[in-house]
């Protein structure tokens, strides 16, 4: 990992821009920013072209012959099968509407990190080959040729978006960045440009079932492991079951939640809701990632690595899905995935086995967001709950990307907070929501060699926490993705020390007064809870 | 360079029909050829465009959701931002087009030492939102040249617009509001450094081709005054088909004509077409209810996958010690 530089070096920046035009502002491809490039081994084990062991740092790619026909037939390729990207392509304006809500702009002070600026670096690129303006007046119309140097513009500004979608809010037209970086990562990995926090976790998931390459026999231990502290802390030994036959419902878990702290406590809180409902469910090892690091690199990829999900489903012969917390899982699962892999009327339409609800906004694609099922668990009175547990929790909620844009979950989690918890205060109201700030670190960019970006990228967000950790004394930002999870810890200890990060159902589970649990003396982290039982002496 | 290679464009074009009909007499060319092949490039170029975008399908839902989606009953959904019918979509798209709803949402982030700021910032939206009206409102009171007679809601328009009742004639307001916003538009472009640094020529060149129209449409009402019953014999005889230049119009109008002929024949070439992208935009044009009703991908194909069975193959004896139901014993 590079060495962190001081806040105060990382925000110097101004948002100036340079005298010189952009177009004649080569490509300066840092360190700290970039991810390392895929490697061969990951890109074959799913079948992509042009796999090899390359660095961005080298000034040689290793790139295919004919790599411009490639790129430019991959574009045509698009451009024919997505009304989006030709639309987005030919309508921008440039009013600038978009260009300071990006947090990697506001962030780092790059102009090229303008959404409509890291659009233009392929719009003018598209201008040059498929306008006629483009071809006949060249730079006055604003086109490029395509060179190597692009190229590599490109893929470093396309590798510093997250497809968070904030610009696609503010845009009079709704373009949405998002959308282009998917079809100019298509087209990266087309030349085996990927990078390997992506490559790894696909081939990974594509294998093994998830991202972090859990094995059968590791998912069972981790389980195993959490169990275990859910009996130190309720007295309660817990069997939940996996890849069982004829359970009625199949639950699913980004395989951040059972892989490593914080997101173990949000699946102990999982684990402890669905054994105090005597839920009939059952896990899968093989279908074990509800998130999709496949979206992050082509749509047919994605679409591969999703198709687990419904064929587990129906091997297992359960009548509907539940799925943990995570972002960019639920835009896919909300947006793509019955258009994909469905439609899967093999399965029934979901009705909550505790309430007897309907839930009809999942009536088709039959798959339910656990905040759903739990608000809905809690606004009919079927859980006990008992929020002074969390007193010495101060909670802000952070909104993430994709459950905000891409699906509309803003209550549902927000409802929970207000049961489980009873302190909370809302950031302001510019970042939250579907005005929400990423946490820098999404669509696959939470590796650990750009931590620089990350925390560029977080800054803004982190500045919104700081303002109610400086207010109201906030001590936890609560949220419903594992890649936050992930991310904010280090962001947080960077930029806003003294604030944890936590899943909406750990604060659940720490809430959740069990059937025969003992008195609790202890959260899910392990930790003594101040004012009950044993006193904390730290 | 591209603020002034865009103006002198728009000059050159002026001058020509200045030149073509002072010296030249060229009379039928610039008030009956150009107009007639500058609305057929506008009307086929335009139909062309929106054609070749609905060519590309729409293989996914993916709306940009602003608000609280449809849930559970006793959460309250944000039907306009955030549509699950096409009732919403229509809710949405209607503020979006009228009112430039995205656009109003509009901040300014501002940092000040080590800590950011996002203050309001709604000119842009004011801005933008009084020029596409006023052109609106001009491009309607522009009816009475091509109708006979003018429509009564074309009148009762114009009355509206001159109801401050200032000078002979009367003083239209869209007209001041027009150049205002134009040159509002065109002075933040090369005023604001990061809007001038992402501008191109072809985002100058719209907004001083529109300011030539203005200008030149204004100078011919209140200053030059030109026949207006022979500009109307023109405009006339162009709508019916039986085109003829009898009397004398000043130079003047054929320069006004040119510059909107210019425009329109460059409209659909040119990023004006986000007028007709708008309705197209699938971030706003679709419902938020992909888990209701399944979103159909008509170029859906098979893929390769990873098979339970092949999984189970691989992981076999590790799943079977640690106690997991095997397919395969």
């Amino acid at each position: 990992m590079a060495k962190l530089p001081k806040k105060e070096e990382l925000l110097q920046h101004k948002y100036d821009v340079p005298s010189d035009a952009w177009m004649d502002t080569p490509v300066d491809i840092k360190p700290g920013v970039f991810c390392y490039g895929a490697k061969g081994k990951n890109l074959e084990a799913v079948g992509f072209p042009n796999a090899r062991d390359w660095s961005p740092s080298d000034e040689d790619w290793k790139l295919p012959e004919n790599w411009k026909e490639i790129f430019l037939q991959g574009m045509a390729d698009r451009l024919s099968k997505y009304r989006s990207f030709r639309l987005f392509m030919d309508v921008c304006v440039r009013c600038g509407a978009c260009a300071d809500k990006c947090h990697f702009y506001m962030g780092s002070g790059d102009p090229k990190n303008m959404p409509v600026l890291r659009a233009e670096l392929l719009r003018s690129v598209y201008r040059r080959y498929f306008t006629k303006s483009g071809q006949m007046f060249g730079r006055l119309a604003g086109a490029r040729d395509l060179t190597e140097d692009v190229l590599k513009e490109l893929w470093y500004y396309f590798y510093q978006c997250t497809e968070c979608r904030r610009c696609s809010v503010f845009c009079p037209y709704g373009i949405d960045q998002a959308e282009i970086t998917i079809m100019g990562r298509e087209l990266f990995n087309l030349l085996g440009l990927n990078i390997d926090w992506i490559a790894g976790p696909v081939a990974n998931c594509y294998m093994k079932g998830n991202h972090v390459g859990l094995e059968p026999q590791t998912i069972m231990s981790n389980i195993e492991f959490m169990l275990d502290d859910i009996e130190t802390i309720t007295g309660k030994r817990i069997k939940p079951s996996f890849n069982r036959k004829g359970a009625e419902i199949l639950f699913v878990a980004p395989s951040g939640d059972l892989f490593a702290d914080p997101g173990i406590y949000t699946c102990m809180g999982y684990l402890m809701l669905f054994e105090q409902l005597g839920l009939d469910y059952t896990m899968s090892t093989y279908a074990s990632e509800g998130g999709n690091f496949g979206f992050f690199t082509s749509n047919e990829m994605a679409k591969r690595l999703n198709a687990k999900i419904y064929a587990e489903a129906r091997r297992l012969g359960v009548k509907w899905i539940l799925g943990g917390e995570c972002g960019h899982m639920w835009r896919v699962l909300n947006q793509y995935m019955d258009t994909w892999n469905g439609p899967a009327d093999f399965l029934e339409e979901p009705v909550s086995p505790i309430t007897g609800t309907k839930f009809t906004n999942a009536k088709s694609t039959k798959m339910v967001h656990i905040t759903e099922f739990t608000a809905d668990l809690i606004y009919h009175n079927k859980l006990k709950l008992d929020p002074s547990r969390n007193d010495h929790l101060v909670v802000t909620f952070h909104d993430s990307c994709n459950p905000s844009r891409g699906m509309g979950l803003l209550e549902e989690p927000r409802y929970i907070i207000s049961k489980v918890c009873n302190n909370f205060h809302e950031m302001p109201e510019e970042t939250i929501r579907e005005k929400t700030l990423c946490c820098g670190s999404g669509s696959g960019l939470n590796a650990g060699e750009n931590m620089e970006l990350r925390l560029r990228g977080g800054f803004p967000r982190a500045n919104a926490v700081k303002y109610v950790h400086d207010k109201y004394g906030v001590n936890v930002l609560a949220n419903v993705c594992a890649v936050d999870r992930v991310a904010f810890p280090a962001l947080m200890d960077y930029w806003v020390p003294g604030v944890q990060t936590m899943g909406v159902h750990e604060l659940l589970g720490n809430a959740l007064v069990m059937d025969g649990e003992i008195e609790r003396t202890l959260n899910l982290r392990s930790e003594p809870l101040p004012g009950k039982g044993v006193e904390s002496d730290v | 360079m591209k603020i002034w290679s865009s103006l002198l464009v728009v000059i050159i074009l002026a001058s020509f029909a200045w030149i073509g009909v002072d010296f030249l007499h060229l009379t039928t060319l610039f008030g009956i050829v150009v107009p007639y092949i500058a609305f057929l490039i506008f009307l086929l170029g335009f139909i062309y465009r929106v054609v070749n975008w609905g060519k590309s399908p729409v293989p996914f839902c993916i709306p940009t959701t602003c608000g609280q989606q449809q849930s559970l009953p006793w959460i309250k959904q944000n039907k306009i931002e955030n549509p699950s019918t096409i009732w919403g979509v229509v809710g949405r798209m209607v503020l979006e087009i009228f009112l430039f709803r995205s656009l109003f949402r509009n901040t300014k982030t501002e940092k000040t030492g080590n800590s950011l700021a996002f203050g309001s910032a709604k000119w842009l939206w004011f801005g933008g939102l009084v020029f596409h009206w006023s052109m609106l409102v001009v491009v309607i009171r522009h009816l009475r040249f091509f109708l006979n007679p003018v429509p009564g809601f074309v009148q009762g328009l114009e009355m509206l617009d001159s109801f401050l009742q200032v000078g002979v004639p009367l003083l239209y307001i869209t007209d001041i509001l027009l150049v205002l916003a134009l040159t509002y538009l065109f002075l933040r472009r090369v005023l604001i450094p990061q809007i001038k640094y992402i501008s191109l020529a072809a985002d100058y060149f719209p907004l001083l081709l529109l300011l030539g129209v203005a200008v030149t449409g204004i100078l011919m009402r209140y200053f030059f005054k030109v026949d207006l019953l022979a500009v109307k014999e023109l405009t006339m005889g162009l709508v019916t088909f039986t085109p003829t230049v009898s009397a004398e119009i000043g130079a003047i109008f054929y320069m006004h004509v040119i510059l909107v002929s210019s425009l329109v024949a460059y409209f659909p070439w040119s990023k004006l077409m986000h007028a007709g992208g708008i309705f197209m935009s699938p971030t706003r044009n679709l419902a938020n209810n992909s888990r209701m009703v399944r979103h159909v991908n008509p170029w859906n194909y098979q893929v390769e996958t990873h098979s339970y069975t092949e999984y189970e193959d691989e992981f076999r004896d590790k799943m079977r010690k640690v106690g997991l139901p095997l397919e395969k014993e």
